[in-house]
C-alpha cells in the first residue's frame, strides 16, 4: 500500500543491522602480552591474540620501537590465539614505548601498541632493523580496538537511540510551535505523542549507554557533559509531562505545555551543542576525544551504522504514529462517552 | 519595543516593592537563615570545591524563593488591567530586568553573608575581579531563566512545587557552568580560562530573554 514502504524499509534495515551487526566477526588483534617492560638482552614474551589463526602458519613476530624493528629469534605457537616469541633486544632503542606486532597471511598485521616500557634508551640504532611483511588481510570484519573489543557493536544500537530521540523531540518542538500558531488541540496531541515516544528512546539510550560505560569505562554512570546532557533532557521532558498533568483545562494545558516545550528545547539544544565542547570528557566527540566519525568509524562500521540510524529513526517515527493513533482513538471514545 | 513603557513598568515594580518592604526582608532573611543553618552543619569550610558548590546551591534556592512571587503578586483582575495598559512583551521584559537586578543585589548580599559565616578563606587566593562578575552574572541568569518559569507555574495555578520541577532541569546546565567558572576564578585562573564560560553564560542569558520576549504573549491570555 502507498505510504507503507518506509515501515517495511525500517524492518528490513533493522533485520540487516541485527544480522550483520551481531554476526560479523571482529578483525584479528593482539590483546595481551605477558611482559610489560623490556630491557636489552634475551627475552621471551607470551602473546595472546583474539580471532587470530596462529596455527595455520607460524606468524612473523616483531617488536617495533620508533620505526626500528626487532624480529623474533624463535616463535613457538601453542594455539590459534597463543604464541611465545623469543627476542634478542639490542641496547639503545630510541623510544620508551615498544609495540608488539605479528603477521601471517590469514590475519594480516596485528599489533599491541605500546605494549612494553623500554629500558636503557640510546640513539645509536640506525635504519629499520629487520624486514617484515605487512600485507593486509582480506574479508569483512569490524575493527578490533583495545577497551572497546566486542562492545563496538553497541554503536549500532546506542547511538541511533539518541538520533531517534532528537528527531522525535524536534517533531514535538515543531508541533508545539503549531499549537501556539493555531491553537489546535490536534497539534498538542502530536507533541505529546512525540514526547512520550522520545522518552522511550531516551530510556533505551540510557540503558545501552550505561551497559557500554560499564564495559569500557568500568562504571555504570560517570559525570560527563554528554551524560549530564542526557540526564537533563530526560528531566526536562519528565517535567513537561508533570506540567501537563497539573493543568485541567485542555486548551490552557496545550498552550502552557507548548511554551515550556519550546523554551526547554531551545535551551537544551544550545546546552547539548555548546557545553560538551567547553569541557573534557571521556565520551567520543568531546574534549579532545575524537568522535567515531573522525577515524574510528571505518568503512565496515559505516556499512552497518548508517542503515542502523535510518532504520531506528524510521521505527521511532512509526512508533510515534501508532501512539498518536491510539491517543486519537481514546479522545474520540472519551467524546462519545461524554455525549 | 517601547523603552518608555518598560521604564514605567520598572518604576512600578520598584514602587510596589518599596511599599511592601517586608518582601525584600523575607528574601534576605531566607538567604541568611539558610546560610546560618549550613554554618551550624559545617562550621568553617576551607575546601574550595565544597565551599563553591554549597554557595551556588544556596543561591539557587534563594532565587527560586525570591522569584516564585513574581507573578503571583497580583490577582487575575489586576493582571488583566495591567495587560490592557501595556503590551505583554513590555511587562515580561520589565519584570525580567527587575528580577535580574534584584537577584544581582541578592547574590552579592548572599556572598557577603556566606563569607562571614562559612568562612572567606577560599576568597583569599581568588581572582575577585573574575569571581564577583561571575556571581552577579549567575544570580542575574537565575532570575532571567526563572522569570518565565515562574509565570508558567503561576499560570498553571501551582506555586513553588511546580516551579521547582520545571525550573531545575532548565537551570542545571547554567548551574554546572557557573560552578565551573567560579571554581576556576577561586583557583586564581585568569580571563583566558574563565572567559569562555562567562561568554557562554552571557549567551544563555541573552537567549533566555529573547525566548521570554517571544513566548510571553501566548502565556498571559486565557
Amino acid at each position: 500500500m502507498k505510504g507503507w514502504w518506509w515501515k517495511g524499509l525500517s524492518v528490513v534495515l533493522l533485520l540487516y543491522v541485527v544480522l550483520v551487526g551481531l554476526h560479523t566477526p571482529l578483525g584479528p588483534a593482539l590483546v595481551y602480552a605477558s611482559l610489560d617492560r623490556i630491557a636489552p638482552g634475551p627475552i621471551t614474551v607470551g602473546a595472546t591474540g583474539y580471532n587470530t589463526h596462529f596455527t595455520k602458519e607460524t606468524p612473523q613476530v616483531w617488536l617495533e620501537n620508533d620505526g626500528y624493528r626487532v624480529c623474533a629469534a624463535a616463535v613457538d605457537v601453542h594455539s590459534d590465539v597463543l604464541l611465545q616469541a623469543t627476542f634478542n633486544v639490542p641496547p639503545g632503542l630510541r623510544s620508551n614505548m615498544t609495540s608488539l606486532w605479528a603477521w601471517d597471511a590469514t590475519d594480516g598485521p596485528v599489533v599491541l601498541r605500546d605494549a612494553f616500557f623500554t629500558e636503557e634508551l640510546g640513539k645509536d640504532l640506525q635504519g629499520a632493523g629487520c624486514t617484515v611483511s605487512t600485507t593486509e588481510r582480506s574479508g569483512f570484519s569490524f575493527p578490533n580496538r583495545t577497551i572497546l573489543n566486542e562492545t563496538i557493536r553497541n554503536l549500532f544500537f546506542h547511538v541511533p537511540m539518541w538520533f531517534t530521540m532528537m528527531v522525535l523531540m524536534t517533531i514535538a518542538f515543531v508541533q508545539s510551535l503549531l499549537v501556539l500558531r493555531k491553537g489546535n488541540l490536534a497539534h498538542d496531541r502530536m507533541a505529546l505523542s512525540a514526547v512520550d515516544t522520545s522518552l522511550l528512546f531516551a530510556a533505551l539510550g540510557l540503558i545501552t549507554g550505561s551497559i557500554w560505560a560499564r564495559a569500557t569505562w568500568g562504571d555504570w554512570w560517570t559525570s560527563d557533559p554528554k551524560l549530564n546532557g542526557a540526564a537533563v533532557t530526560v528531566l526536562i521532558y519528565a517535567a513537561y509531562l508533570i506540567l501537563r498533568g497539573s493543568v485541567p483545562d485542555p486548551h490552557k494545558r496545550a498552550r502552557l505545555a507548548a511554551i515550556y516545550n519550546i523554551f526547554a528545547y531551545v535551551l537544551m539544544m544550545v546546552f547539548l551543542m555548546v557545553l560538551p565542547r567547553l569541557t573534557d570528557s571521556l565520551h567520543p566527540g568531546n574534549g579532545g576525544n575524537p568522535a567515531f566519525s573522525q577515524y574510528d568509524l571505518d568503512s565496515s562500521l559505516r556499512a552497518v551504522f548508517y542503515p542502523a540510524v535510518t532504520g531506528w529513526v524510521l521505527l521511532g517515527v512509526w512508533a510515534y504514529t501508532l501512539h498518536l493513533r491510539t491517543a486519537r482513538l481514546i479522545s474520540i471514545a472519551d467524546e462519545a462517552n461524554d455525549r | 519595543m517601547r523603552t518608555a513603557e518598560i521604564a514605567h513598568l520598572l518604576r512600578l515594580e520598584w514602587q510596589l516593592d518599596r511599599r511592601q518592604k517586608h518582601v525584600w526582608g523575607s528574601m534576605a532573611l531566607y538567604v541568611v537563615s539558610t546560610i546560618y543553618v549550613c554554618y551550624h552543619g559545617v562550621r568553617h569550610l576551607t575546601e574550595v570545591p565544597i565551599w563553591n558548590a554549597l554557595f551556588w546551591i544556596i543561591l539557587l534556592f534563594a532565587a527560586f524563593n525570591a522569584l516564585v512571587r513574581s507573578f503571583q503578586r497580583e490577582n487575575q483582575g489586576r493582571q488583566l488591567y495591567l495587560y490592557t495598559l501595556a503590551s505583554p512583551r513590555s511587562v515580561v521584559l520589565a519584570r525580567t530586568l527587575y528580577n535580574g537586578l534584584i537577584m544581582a543585589v541578592l547574590s552579592l548580599l548572599s556572598l557577603g553573608a556566606y563569607a562571614l559565616f562559612i568562612g572567606g578563606a577560599p576568597l583569599e587566593a581568588a581572582r575577585l575581579d573574575i569571581f564577583l562578575p561571575v556571581v552577579v552574572i549567575g544570580g542575574t541568569g537565575f532570575a532571567l531563566v526563572l522569570t518565565l518559569i515562574a509565570a508558567l507555574a503561576a499560570r498553571a495555578g501551582n506555586g513553588i512545587g511546580l516551579m521547582a520541577i520545571l525550573g531545575f532541569p532548565i537551570v542545571l546546565p547554567m548551574l554546572l557552568s557557573l560552578m565551573k567558572a567560579s571554581k576556576l576564578a577561586l583557583d586564581g585562573m585568569g580571563w583566558n580560562v574563565t572567559g569562555q564560560y562567562v561568554l557562554w553564560l552571557v549567551l544563555i542569558d541573552l537567549i533566555t530573554v529573547a525566548l521570554a520576549w517571544l513566548l510571553f504573549p501566548y502565556l498571559w491570555r486565557d
